[in-house]
């Protein structure tokens, strides 16, 4: 971004100031990636056109009505002779917003065919599930015991295109991560297919951007960029079978939740195979629990389990009213999920 | 020989409303008094006033609606709604605002200036005009019942399946919107026919098709493009019903059927409609602002013709609402242009209201500020449009505040401020008193100031990612001061709208006595008395220019319209028909008397929905029944009726 774009950015966010990529985690004045740039560029473009266009307009409208002119002889007098007259103002105001208007129509078209297909062909493909109120993914691979499930959580590779087919379990949703690109809606009955490319490793926020009923407004996700040693660790680590549960406690907690979670959720290598809820393997690899609702604590985690209903009314994860040493059993357990 | 009467020569004298023919005149035109005249009025006038002021009740509910919602959004994590009660909120937000106040209030205004516009006594089908406001006044009843029984249409105005198929959304809500929608077209039908033959029919003779306001332009306009784009959406909301009730699956994808055909049905009718509530509004300023600005509006013929072309080009741009929906980017990036070009006429339009002011004399007025601050407010809501019609930007803006932004800018720009500028305009036509002046500027400023404050930094929302439609947000996203400050700016919104109410209220009791001209208007409802009579006009005008009260002021030949002297027309409830293009006198009409069939044919309608809705068949078949009868009463051959040919 220029220096002078971000004068505008900064002088447009009234009590904003300073905003950063940190602050405003869904913005998109400033894009991370080949998928998000154009549109970026194009958006500025439009949008300081726009500005131009507005301030020129309230200007005529201002020298309009204050401009000087002849008093009239009485209140009955017109300001004009005859009906004419004036069409100059049409003429030259719609010819130069013709103008322009082809420029950018030009310009939008390709901008279009530019962010249709990345600029190599991706490597990495991630099949998106979209549920109320959650996202489904699995890491394909040609090589089957590469494929892997998780949920809420993407990592990709950085300066890598990233194939994400988006499919959905029930309502529309829209797969938006704005930093890097704009949105694919998910539609039941259809894969639509888009990409994304992160040039700069870190988090990256996203969200659900359509109506899909009363949590749509907590159904986040986080895209996470990895230098590609990461990534691959990342991998290699979600490929693993969950470690057997080792203490009595651990145990314990892993009979209470094939008694209560099982039915939903999975965990590879367990006997919960559940696919009603988000895969549980790895869970503790992850940052938030309830898709982008709450930070992964064990405190976090336990409400969750015993409360989600005044957490996130709803969603199809019920109150659990187990007992408190169960609840701690059960968290002790999901601890080892490393 | 029969007693009828099938030939007349009409009789052309001069009269006033004090002459002996208005006496009978007022005699055959008044209907019953008391309640019975207040339920089988026809008078085009009575129910302009109705739809207007209807309308407004909807506006102020539909106000309420969004400052509770303001209320929950002006902090991060607010708990004062529950999310289902904020998605009904912002769905009968939605609703009422678009369906229940933007088209009916114009309508108010078409019903009730049309005839005095065009030099008429009453619109083609004064009964027609009856029924539209009743099925209008009931469906708006019937969406509000499940309101307050708290099972409301929860799926957005936009309603997307399958979140409204019955497998997610159970419970009546949804029911009543898809009734409740198609109920409501029947409404906007029969007002789009009426407007439409009025218009080819019953013009004053010598008001060619070239002389009628801007206003009447934007009315039928919309109104064709509304007999087009209703009948896509009243059967949308049928399929779904059927959907949900009688297990098609038009619309489940796990049946074979297709979520997004009801996408395209909806924004078929959709982005048509969105003219259809905003052309007529320009219409309004086109017509009064060359009143202020003391010279006839630069630019008749384009402006009249940038008018027919946006509502033909709104047809072929429905597309730019689904770009994110996955479409091959050759077809959208063709709705992407089509959405674009729209840009032209419209600035036909703003070049032209710049021109007016420019090259007339402005008097300051109240009307005239209403009418110039939304030559801004269209700026700043079609440059906004434009951004997110081009695709690759509409990726990232759409189902974000940006687009709350851009519509509220499009839909309180557009319509809000011309239907206020037009009240202050017109109050003294239909009431014979005028607004408080001093009172109506403070009300501009506090509007405009409250709404570019309530509403500009939605933009800006917009552009940091925040989407639409969500209930609450968390703290960390940098939403929510500037939330804040939307919330309190739409609060000072809704104060400048209180003002305006004051002021109506206020100025209905002790308001300055108007004459039959007190702006020194153009146009021929200036012509006749404040408030009109009954009979609109002692005399039907003839009209020689496009502005007939301005003539002897402008040099536009020797022709001279006439408002003392023409058609009589005294026996009985008569107007005259003139042909389609060129207004010369036709035949006589014998208008229709005070009914109830109308009345009758509403709530029979309403009670054939009520069946329909509780699945109550005996009830519908009873409904059904008393409709035919009510058409029959109605449509029953009178000779009375008959035409009579001049």
């Amino acid at each position: 971004m220029s220096r002078s774009r971000a004068l505008v950015v900064s002088a447009l966010l009234i009590g904003q100031s300073g905003t950063t990529y940190a602050e405003t985690p869904m913005s998109y004045w400033h894009t991370y990636g080949p998928a998000g740039y154009p549109l970026t560029q194009l958006g500025w473009g439009l949008g300081i056109i726009s500005i131009v266009v507005s301030a020129v307009i309230a200007v005529l409208l201002l020298g309009a009505m204050s401009h000087e002119r002849s008093r009239a002889a009485d209140d009955t007098q017109l300001a004009v002779g005859r009906e004419g007259g004036g069409m100059g103002w049409i003429y030259i105001g719609t010819g130069i917003t013709t103008v322009v208007l082809i420029g950018c129509m030009g310009w939008t078209l390709l901008t279009s065919a530019s962010v249709v297909r990345p600029p190599s062909t991706p490597a990495l493909t991630v099949q998106v599930t979209a549920s109320q109120w959650w996202w489904g993914l699995m890491y394909t691979s040609a090589d089957p015991s590469r494929t892997f499930i998780t949920a809420n959580e993407i990592h990709v590779p950085v300066g890598q295109p990233v194939r994400f087919e988006v499919a959905s379990a029930d309502v529309i949703h829209s797969f938006w991560v704005p930093q890097l690109g704009g949105k694919m809606d998910v539609i039941p009955g259809q894969t639509n297919v888009t990409w994304l490319q992160a040039d700069k490793p870190g988090v990256y926020r996203g969200q659900c951007a359509e109506f899909c009923g009363t949590e749509h407004a907590r159904m986040a996700l986080v895209l996470i960029a990895d230098t590609p040693e990461d990534f691959r660790a990342w991998q290699d680590d979600q490929l693993r079978d969950t470690p057997i549960a080792a203490s009595a406690q651990a145990r314990a907690g892993q009979r209470v939740f094939q008694a209560h979670c099982a039915v939903c959720h999975t965990i590879r290598g367990s006997d919960a195979a559940g696919i009603v809820g988000p895969d549980l393997s790895h869970l503790m690899t992850r940052r938030t629990l309830a898709a982008g609702l709450l930070a992964n604590t064990p405190g976090n985690l336990a409400g969750w389990i015993a409360d989600s209903q005044s957490l996130k009314p709803g969603a199809s994860m019920p109150d659990h009213l187990v007992s408190g040493a169960d609840l701690t059993a059960v968290v002790d357990y999901l601890k080892t999920l490393q | 020989m029969s007693d009828v009467e099938t030939f007349r020569a009409p009789i052309i004298a001069r009269a006033t409303d004090q002459s002996q023919s208005s006496h009978i005149l007022k005699r055959s035109w008044e209907g019953p008094g008391g309640i019975a005249g207040w339920l089988s009025t026809v008078d085009h006038k009575e129910i302009g006033k109705r739809y207007l002021i209807t309308a407004f009740l909807f506006l102020i509910i539909g106000g309420l609606e969004a400052a509770i919602m303001r209320a929950q959004l002006a902090q991060p994590n607010e708990h004062l709604l529950t999310p289902e009660q904020y998605a009904q909120l912002f769905t009968m937000h939605g609703v009422t605002m678009i369906f229940l106040y933007a088209l009916p209030v114009l309508s108010g205004f078409s019903n009730y200036l049309w005839p005095l516009l065009l030099g008429s006594r009453d619109m083609a089908f004064p009964r027609l005009n009856a029924l539209s406001y009743w099925v209008f006044l009931f469906s708006g009843i019937f969406l509000y019942v499940s309101f307050s029984l708290g099972s409301a249409p929860d799926d957005g105005w936009f309603n997307y399946v399958p979140y409204s198929a019955r497998a997610f959304n159970p419970g009546i809500n949804i029911d009543v919107y898809a009734l409740g929608m198609v109920l409501l077209g029947i409404s906007t039908t029969v007002g789009a026919i009426n407007f439409i033959v009025t218009l080819l029919r019953l013009r004053a003779p010598g008001m060619s098709i070239n002389r009628v306001p801007i206003l009447i332009w934007g009315t039928l306009t919309a109104s064709v493009g509304n007999l087009f784009a209703v009948p896509a959406v009243s059967l949308a909301f049928f399929m779904l019903w059927m959907d949900r009730q009688f297990g098609t699956h038009f619309f489940d994808a796990s049946a074979g059927g297709q979520p997004l055909l009801w996408q395209h049905l909806f924004w078929m009718f959709g982005h048509p409609w969105v003219y259809a509530i905003v052309l007529p509004a320009m219409g309004i300023v086109s017509d009064g602002l060359p009143t202020f600005c003391r010279r006839p509006l630069v630019g008749y013929t384009p402006v009249a013709l940038a008018t027919v072309s946006t509502m033909a080009l709104g047809f072929g741009v429905w597309v730019h609402h689904m770009f994110a929906t996955g479409l091959p980017i050759m077809a959208v990036s063709y709705f992407s242009a089509a959405s674009m070009i729209i840009v032209i006429p419209s600035s036909v339009a703003v070049f032209s209201w710049i021109a007016t002011i420019w090259t007339g004399r402005p008097v300051f007025t109240s009307a005239f500020l209403f009418f110039a601050g939304f030559v801004l407010l269209f700026v700043i809501g079609g440059v906004s449009g434009f951004m997110t019609a081009a695709v690759p930007v509409d990726l990232q803006l759409t189902q974000t505040y940006f687009i709350v932004a851009h519509l509220h800018y499009v839909l309180i720009g557009i319509n809000v401020f011309p239907v206020v500028g037009g009240i202050f305009y017109w109050f003294p036509k239909f009431t014979g008193r005028l607004m408080n002046e001093t009172l109506g500027k403070w009300t501009f400023w506090v509007m405009f100031i409250g709404f570019n404050v309530g509403f500009f930094p939605m933009h800006i929302l917009g552009l940091a990612g925040m989407p639409r439609r969500i209930y609450t947000y968390a703290e960390g996203l940098g939403w929510g001061p500037l939330n804040l400050i939307v919330t309190l700016g739409s609060y000072l919104f809704a104060i400048g709208v209180l003002l305006f109410v004051v002021n109506v209220f206020v100025s209905l009791k002790r308001g300055q006595r108007a004459g039959d001209n007190p702006w020194d208007g153009a146009s021929l409802e200036w012509s006749t008395s404040s408030p009109p009579p009954v009979y609109n006009f002692a005399v039907i005008p003839t009209v020689a220019s496009r502005y007939p009260l301005w003539e002897g002021r402008l040099n536009q030949g020797d022709d001279r319209s006439s408002t003392q002297q023409g058609f009589l027309l005294d026996k009985g409830r008569e107007t005259i028909g003139t042909t389609s293009l060129d207004a010369e006198p036709d035949v006589i009409l014998k208008m229709p008397s005070n009914t109830y069939a109308p009345l009758l044919l509403g709530v029979a309608l309403a009670v054939l929905f009520i069946g329909a809705l509780l699945h109550s068949w005996w009830l519908l078949g009873a409904a059904v029944v008393v409709s035919l009868l009510a058409s029959i009463a109605w449509l029953w051959p009178e000779r009375a009726l008959s035409q009579i040919e001049t």
